[in-house]
């Protein structure tokens, strides 16, 4: 019913974004020499922060900080989570991540440390960009946007709302808000430290880094967004025929 | 004498190479079972990173169809080159696929991993596996078997969703227009790496 009643939504936001992709196409990027550029401009951040000073790999963040801190932001994320979890019609990620979040904020020291792991409640990770997909809004163009990275134009949109959509945003105060996204960017700039290596490799490695993480991110967002692998690669069959 | 059709039958079946069993899912999934095991060994061993992949590249030898993998990620180029330009480029093909990979399953340090189950696709079997790592949430990575090189090996694995043939075939297609098309240049380039 829910959902019924909001599917007439997505055709706003598809308005707002998401070209659609011709058919038999995987990759849909008509923006690929601006993109390309904004890759230029990401890679050159990265590098100015990459590697360690003593020339080794690794997170640059001890655990014991970043572990915690990864905590907290996730656990003020959660809110938001479960509106998407109920946007999506999927009540039983909204209740086991209300359930997280209540049993993280408080034996869990304010998200400090995140004992709902320990009893089973993993975290339904989504947000609005998976909403929309949910609706049957289209992925759209590739996008790759300076800081944040590679994305689509339904992701990106879908980004934006979740800041409006948070309900966080309606019960903190100012101050408490700052506090809240000020730990949002520290958890994702803790995030990224810890798989640094993954990032840094396929940016100072690859031949073209650009083709690589937009395949990259593309096959991981679909996944996560349950839909199926456009090509089951079979190379037996491309090299030496089907057998009979 | 043996009459025109016994000719025909016999010269097709000689022709048509024997398959030695018949691709299961008991074997596919103890072979991933093993090589699993072996990965977690390697990863717990607290070895150098230069000795964990020369580990690892000879996982890939034992369970890997590695000259099938190499020959995909190459495409159709792999038509154009010498029998002796294939023997340079699989071999610096396993040595970059062992190094690049390897420092991958070097991440997976302090976790482990788990195989989950075994299922028929299309004409293969994927042999599925959860990685748990510390603090973070668990990766899934698929294996997916064939028998077709005459044993049960993997030629394709996937983490959280990420084909490792497509994504290296683009790779190698890379690295190829960046060296002018050149077979010689990308086996001497893949095999630095």
């Amino acid at each position: 019913m829910l959902t019924k009643t909001l599917s007439s939504l997505p055709i706003l936001f598809c308005f707002a974004a998401c070209s659609i992709a011709p058919p038999g196409t995987d990759i849909h990027d008509p923006f690929e020499q601006s993109n390309r550029q904004v890759h230029a401009f990401n890679k050159s951040i990265a590098a100015s922060f990459g590697g360690n000073d003593d020339g080794s790999d690794g997170p640059r963040i001890p655990e014991a900080i970043s572990l915690p801190v990864i905590n907290v932001a996730e656990n003020l994320s959660l809110p938001g989570i479960v509106v998407n979890n109920l946007l999506q019609a999927d009540l039983e990620g909204g209740v086991a991540n209300t359930a997280r979040f209540l049993v993280n904020s408080t034996v869990g020291v304010l998200g400090l440390f995140d004992p709902a792991d320990a009893i089973g409640l993993t975290e339904v990770d989504t947000d609005f960009g998976a909403t929309l997909a949910a609706w049957g809004v289209p992925e759209g163009a590739y996008l790759e946007l300076a800081f944040v990275g590679p994305t689509t134009e339904r992701d990106a949109t879908g980004d934006i709302v979740d800041i409006f959509l948070d309900p966080l945003g309606q019960v903190l105060s100012d101050d408490e808000a700052l506090l809240a996204s000020a730990f949002g960017i520290a958890g994702r700039v803790a995030k990224i430290d810890q798989s640094g290596d993954v990032i840094g490799d396929v940016l100072n490695e690859s031949a073209d880094s650009y083709a690589q993480t937009r395949l990259i991110y593309l096959q991981n967002r679909r996944f996560e967004l349950g839909q199926d692998a456009p090509a089951a690669v079979d190379p037996y069959e491309e090299l030496f025929g089907v057998i009979e | 004498m043996l009459s025109r059709r016994q000719m025909i039958v016999f010269t097709a079946s000689s022709l048509v190479p024997m398959r030695a069993a018949a691709l299961s899912m008991e074997t596919s999934q103890a072979m991933v079972t093993s090589l699993v095991a072996e990965v977690n060994a390697v990863i717990a061993s607290g070895k150098s990173e230069a000795a964990m992949i020369s580990d690892f590249a000879g996982l890939f030898d034992k369970y890997s169809d590695v000259p099938t993998i190499a020959r995909y990620c190459l495409g159709a180029d792999a038509r154009a080159a010498s029998a002796a330009q294939m023997r340079t480029y699989t071999a610096a093909f396993r040595h970059y696929i062992a190094s690049k990979y390897g420092r991958r399953f070097q991440e997976f340090v302090g976790g482990e991993i788990t195989v989950e189950g075994a299922e028929a696709v299309k004409s293969w079997i994927e042999v599925e596996t959860t990685v748990k790592l510390r603090g973070r949430s668990p990766l899934r990575m698929d294996f997916h078997v064939s028998d077709r090189s005459g044993s049960h090996k993997f030629f394709n694995f996937i983490i959280e969703g990420v084909n490792m043939l497509l994504t290296e075939r683009a790779e190698i297609g890379a690295i190829l227009d960046s060296e002018g098309r050149s077979m010689d240049a990308l086996s001497a380039r893949i095999g630095a790496i």
